[in-house]
């Protein structure tokens, strides 16, 4: 059963069709990267996933479980959307690191607020802080900032941040780790650090959706290489079959740059 | 008494007396202004639009179009107090404490405010409240809106409620970035608090002013009256130094 199926998703703003039916799917372990022009509707995508932005029409499935469905549009309530959110985990190209906590409050948050809900009275709240800390720490070491947890967002370096950004996308253990042009807002030194960390979770089997321009790195990481222009999918392939002998005379051009 | 030595007790009581006034209807506005304005904020930001399904049945119908598209946006609790913020923010707070003080009485033949300085004193921190948590409402929008979106992005794929967002990732951010227009509209409220001298109120310009025409003995002194003024210097100060210490206090990050 393929953890994430996206079946004929559609989406428009202000009559402009951004998705013209995009349908994919993942197994689990999948690294997809999603490449192409911008502004074809691979943020969008990414979005529509994460229910920040709502379809106009299609499915998507998750593990056999449909999180949504457009022919069935009853307006899902905010404690539903929130469950299903969990699913995923989103990294953002300008990181949006909450600036008013340390690396480590930052990744400790959303985990220690989401315990402090289930768990009701039975754990004290320094317990549960507790607990979410211990993790955000070693979350914080996978990416390799131990050493920054207790510096803010603004003490930190371009690549750092995005670094931690990622441990607290992590932080709740989502099936599928989405990634939006996670490297976009940095320079090439810092570039490296982030698709480096990326990387080793590849290696790691996180199921990751990555949308990149970085093309040696989607290559590179990828199990899978989705080319959307016009709001479809131009071709998808493994990395050998889209870089080597693509179909798409558009895809062979685009990555010739 | 002509000797300034026998004038300034006299006179020092006095003044004393009336900024006792002045400092009441200063903390009055700011404790019921500043959450009055946030709830005029959120009225504000209402998208209460009762009329949006008659428009889409008058836009399916293909009948006025014109008026579809505006019923379809417009909401009736926002545009309201757009319109009162307009009014508030349109008109000298001088010609609302004279209307809400004297328009009970003389209109509707009901002084609710009742009478003597008790009186003036509500009509002015009413007038006053409501005139500040305009402004105030209109410094909140400002803050709120200039938090990025992605703040709020950022918790919502982190599985927050909405109330969470708020409280936890949007709020201090927002108190930072309002901080210093809030400070401005403080040391501005020392000084409009003499406007409720229009209504009688006998705050401390009142008090200075009474010793030109004669008072408790004193007549035809100008110095009380200048002397009121530093008062207010003083005053402005310490709010000043008490203001900049919680700006550096939110130092620590960056917005």
């Amino acid at each position: 059963m393929p953890i994430l199926e996206i079946e004929n998703l559609q989406k428009s703003f202000d009559g402009q069709k951004v998705l013209r039916g995009i349908s994919l799917s993942l197994e689990k372990g999948d690294v997809v990267t999603l490449i192409g022009p911008s502004g074809n509707g691979k943020t969008t995508l990414l979005r529509c996933i994460n229910f920040l932005e709502t379809p106009d029409g299609g499915s998507i499935t998750v593990n056999g479980e449909k999180i949504f469905d457009a022919a069935k549009a009853a307006r899902q309530s905010e404690a539903e959307i929130r469950k299903k959110r969990l699913h995923f985990g989103m990294v953002f190209q300008n990181f949006n690191l909450f600036p008013q906590y340390t690396a480590l409050q930052n990744v400790a948050l959303a985990k220690e607020l989401l315990e402090k809900e289930r768990a009701g009275k039975s754990l004290s709240a320094r317990e549960i802080k507790a607990g979410a800390e211990k993790e955000a720490r070693a979350l914080l070491a996978q990416v390799g900032l131990s050493d920054k947890a207790d510096y803010y967002p603004h003490q930190l370096s371009g690549g750092q941040q995005q670094r931690v950004a990622i441990a607290r996308a992590l932080a709740l253990r989502p099936d599928i780790l989405c990634f939006d042009e996670p490297t976009s807002a940095l320079d090439p030194e810092l570039t490296g650090e982030v698709l480096r960390v990326i990387k080793s979770l590849a290696d790691g089997s996180t199921t990751m959706i990555i949308v990149t321009h970085e093309m040696a790195f989607a290559r590179d990481v990828a199990s899978k290489i989705v080319f959307i222009e016009n709001g479809k999918i131009a071709e998808e392939g493994t990395p050998e079959k889209i870089f080597e002998h693509p179909d798409n005379r558009r895809v062979a051009e685009f990555i010739r740059g | 008494m002509s000797d300034f030595s026998q004038q300034f007790p006299v006179v020092f009581g006095a003044l004393n007396e009336g900024f006792l006034q002045t400092l009441k209807l200063f903390a009055i506005t700011l404790a019921g202004a500043l959450p009055l304005g946030l709830v005029i904020y959120f009225g504000e930001v209402n998208s209460w639009a009762p009329f949006a399904a008659l428009a889409s049945r008058l836009s399916a119908a293909q009948k006025s179009a014109a008026l579809a598209k505006f019923l379809e946006s417009f909401c009736p609790i926002a545009a309201l107090v757009k319109f009162i913020i307009w009014v508030v923010r349109g008109t000298p707070l001088m010609l609302q404490l004279l209307v809400i003080y004297y328009f009970p009485g003389l209109v509707w033949n009901n002084p609710i405010w009742g009478s003597g300085m008790e009186g003036r004193f509500l009509a002015s921190a009413a007038a006053f409240v409501f005139n500040y948590a305009c402004y105030f409402a209109e410094i909140y929008r400002g803050g709120i809106q200039s938090v990025p979106k992605g703040q709020q992005e950022a918790g919502q794929v982190l599985g927050m409620t909405k109330s969470q967002i708020f409280f936890k990732v949007t709020l201090l951010q927002m108190i930072k970035r309002i901080l210093p227009p809030i400070s401005n509209e403080i040391i501005t409220l020392v000084k409009d608090t003499s406007l409720a001298r229009v209504v009688a109120l006998q705050e401390i310009i009142w008090m200075g002013e009474e010793f030109l025409k004669g008072s408790r003995g004193i007549a035809g002194a100008i110095w009380p009256l200048f002397f009121t003024g530093t008062y207010y210097l003083v005053f402005s100060g310490i709010l000043t130094a008490l203001l900049n210490r919680a700006e550096r206090r939110l130092d620590f990050f960056k917005a």
